[in-house]
This record gives C-alpha cells, sequence and structure tokens, in this order.
C-alpha cells in the first residue's frame, strides 16, 4: 500500500469515525440523560423522583409572585415553563442575593432542593439573559436618556 | 447578522490566507496592510462599542462585552473550520505548505477560543450570577479547546514529521466533531447560554458595531495565522532541509 492511498483510507476512517461519533450525540438518547435543568414540568412529572436531591430548575419568574424580605433576607418566587399564566409552576425560596438583572418575567436556573412540602429551596440562583438585545427604551425598558443610571434601576424606571 | 455577510467575509478571509500562501508576491505586504487595517479597526471598535452604541436595557453597559466576546468565539471557529479544511486537504495530497496552515490556524484558534471563554466568563458574573455553571454550552466549548489543545500536544510530541502531519490530520478531524456540538449545544439541550440571536434580536445598531467587531476579529485572525504559518514552515525547513519558500538558500562558502 503506498503512502497516498493509506492517508485516505485515515482520511476516511477518521471522518467515519468522526461522523458516527456526531450522529449518536445529535440523535441517540443523550439528550435525555444529559439534563442540565429540569422545567417545572418536567420536575412535577418525575413525581417523588424529585424529592432530596439536589437538582437545577429553570424556567421562568412569574410576575407579580416575587416576595422579598429585607429583615429575613429571603425571597420567594414562582417559576414556570413559560410565560403563559396556565403554565405549570414551582414554587421556589431562595437564602441569596440574586444578581441585579434578577426580576419578575426573566429566566432563571436555580439549583437545590424539592420538598414533599413543594417548596423548591436553593443557594444558588442564575439569570438567564435571552438572544434579545435592544437599546433602552425600545420595548419598554428603561426610557432613552436614563441609562446612565444603574442597572437595578431597570424595574422602576418602566 | 445576516448570513450571507458572514459567508461572504469568510471567503474574502480564507482567499487572503490562500493568497498569502501561494502568491509569494504579497507575502511581504499584505499582512502589514492587513495588521493596519486591524489596528484601525481596533481604535474604532473602542468608540463604537464602548460610547457609540447604546447600552442593553437590562444588561446596560455590562452588554457592551458583545461586541468582542461573540466575534473572538466567531473566528475561532473559522480557525478551526480552515484547520479540518488543512487536515483532510494533507491526507488526500501531502503537502507541507498545507501542514503548516493546519499547525497555525489551530495554535491561533485555541487562543481565540480561550479568550473567548474567558470574556463570556467575566460577562457571565454580572449577568448570570455565576463565573461558571456547567451548562451545555459551556462543557462543549471547553471539550473544544481542549481537543485543540490535545492536537497541538500531539504535534509536538511526534518527532518525525511526516507521522506527524498524518496523525495530527486525523485529530484534526476528530476534533472538529466539537463544533457542531457547540453550536447547537443551546438548542439541544437545556441551557443557562442564550441561543444564537438573529437581526431581529439584535437592535440595529448593536448589529452594526457586532458586524465592525467581526471585521476587526478577521483581521487579526489572518495576521495571526499567517505569521504564526511562516514560523511553522521556518520550522520545517529547518527540521527537514526543505527548498526554502522564497528564494532558493544562499550557498555557504
Amino acid at each position: 500500500m503506498t503512502a497516498e492511498s493509506r492517508n485516505r483510507l485515515i482520511a476516511i476512517g477518521a471522518i467515519l469515525v468522526a461522523g458516527a461519533a456526531l450522529a449518536w450525540i445529535a440523535f441517540g438518547n443523550i439528550g435525555q440523560n444529559l439534563v442540565y435543568y429540569w422545567k417545572p414540568s418536567e420536575m412535577i412529572a418525575q413525581g417523588d423522583k424529585a424529592f432530596g436531591a439536589t437538582i437545577r430548575l429553570g424556567g421562568v419568574v412569574v410576575p407579580g409572585s416575587l416576595v422579598w424580605s429585607a429583615e429575613h433576607t429571603s425571597l420567594t418566587f414562582e417559576v414556570a415553563d413559560t410565560h403563559l399564566p396556565t403554565a405549570p409552576k414551582v414554587k421556589v425560596k431562595s437564602d441569596v442575593t440574586p444578581p441585579q438583572m434578577f426580576r419578575e418575567g426573566i429566566g432563571v436556573v436555580v439549583e437545590g432542593t424539592y420538598a414533599p412540602d413543594l417548596v423548591f429551596k436553593t443557594n444558588r440562583l442564575m439569570v438567564n439573559h435571552s438572544n434579545e438585545y435592544r437599546a433602552p427604551g425600545a420595548d419598554g425598558g428603561m426610557p432613552a436618556g436614563d441609562w446612565k443610571e444603574s442597572l437595578t434601576q431597570a424595574d422602576e424606571k418602566k | 447578522m445576516p448570513a450571507f455577510v458572514t459567508f461572504t467575509l469568510l471567503i474574502v478571509v480564507l482567499s487572503a490566507v490562500v493568497a498569502h500562501v501561494v502568491v509569494a508576491k504579497v507575502r511581504p505586504w499584505l499582512w502589514k496592510l492587513v495588521a493596519a487595517l486591524g489596528t484601525v479597526m481596533l481604535v474604532g471598535l473602542c468608540y463604537l462599542g464602548l460610547v457609540w452604541a447604546p447600552p442593553e436595557q437590562y444588561m446596560s453597559n455590562v452588554g457592551r462585552i458583545l461586541y468582542v466576546h461573540v466575534p473572538h468565539i466567531w473566528v475561532a471557529l473559522a480557525a478551526f473550520t480552515l484547520n479540518v479544511g488543512c487536515g483532510v486537504a494533507y491526507l488526500l495530497k501531502k503537502s507541507w505548505v498545507t501542514d503548516a496552515l493546519a499547525e497555525a490556524s489551530a495554535e491561533v484558534g485555541v487562543y481565540f477560543g480561550a479568550a473567548g471563554v474567558a470574556m463570556g466568563s467575566i460577562w457571565a458574573r454580572p449577568t448570570w450570577g455565576v463565573w461558571w455553571d456547567w451548562d451545555p454550552r459551556l462543557i462543549s466549548t471547553t471539550v473544544m479547546l481542549l481537543a485543540y489543545v490535545g492536537y497541538l500536544a500531539l504535534r509536538s510530541f511526534t518527532e518525525d514529521p511526516e507521522r506527524r502531519a498524518t496523525w495530527s490530520s486525523a485529530a484534526a478531524i476528530l476534533s472538529y466533531v466539537s463544533l457542531p456540538i457547540v453550536w447547537y449545544s443551546v438548542r439541544w439541550w437545556n441551557s443557562l447560554h442564550q441561543v444564537q440571536s438573529s437581526t431581529s434580536t439584535v437592535d440595529k445598531p448593536m448589529g452594526q458595531v457586532l458586524l465592525w467587531g467581526l471585521v476587526t476579529m478577521l483581521c487579526w485572525l489572518f495576521v495571526f495565522i499567517v505569521k504564526r504559518y511562516e514560523i511553522a514552515r521556518s520550522r520545517q525547513t529547518a527540521a527537514m532541509e526543505l527548498p526554502p519558500l522564497e528564494a532558493p538558500r544562499p550557498e555557504a562558502a
């Protein structure tokens, strides 16, 4: 076998292995085994299995559900699958200070445990930014001109 | 960003790399021209990104890192694509040129990718609230970078140049599997990282600065790759006494 045809075999072999690996990841069952977070509906569907273990829950903060107690530094809110009012939701209790971006209607991922009292207790709260990048005031954010104000004032200025 | 703009830019940069490699005449000046353009564009990007563009409505000034984070990752993906192209080309037809270009593009790609990930981490802390989390996009990007670090390690551990060229080409093809996984990770799995933006989800001035940032980084991608390519070529020449690139070497008197 010449060096050239050996190299061609190596090329075909490598491409086949690479293609097979990619197909396995893309179309195989790996998606069900590798779960970064559950949505509320997915977590509820687990039934009793969801209780106790450290898991991640992801969704949107239900508008109107946010309660912040400054004296107990506790934060409770509801996380829903989607923005639809009928979407399944779970009550979340957090004892950490959320990032400044945190507000009602934003996406969150919380890490913690779900208990039989149907409250998800978290000590790690992450805010999920969407793929939208808008200037202030473009769709009801901060009014144009006030953007030099602090980030935290975004909600009050609405 | 319209796909055809990105595609056209990539074709332009790829043609410039090929021109540098194939046409000896452009070699002394083309990279200087692009480096000058890149410098001007970089200064312009500082102004456009930090002053001219509006802040993001929720992230405020923090969101401005978009203009460097995303172009860094994009050009890293472009570099790895050039790398796999060179790898396949080498296996089909042996050439020290494609081998050197493969080495250059992998190394430059690792640089841009690592810088892009570092910026992403800096962006994540004030917005997500964490520097890092075990998110599918973050894991797959790390795996991709590690694959290319492994590729570079394989190159430096293999003494025989021909074996190195052959087996690193195979490694290039295998490493490239990670790119589609990185790209689609935000769609295949629940992810903390947002999915790809499009022209409809980015305000026009922000999209324009992002495009400016992409062109800036593509200029530097070109300069870094062709200079690194020349280093790789001169190492090959030194190692194997190949005929030199430009003129016949002056005979030792």
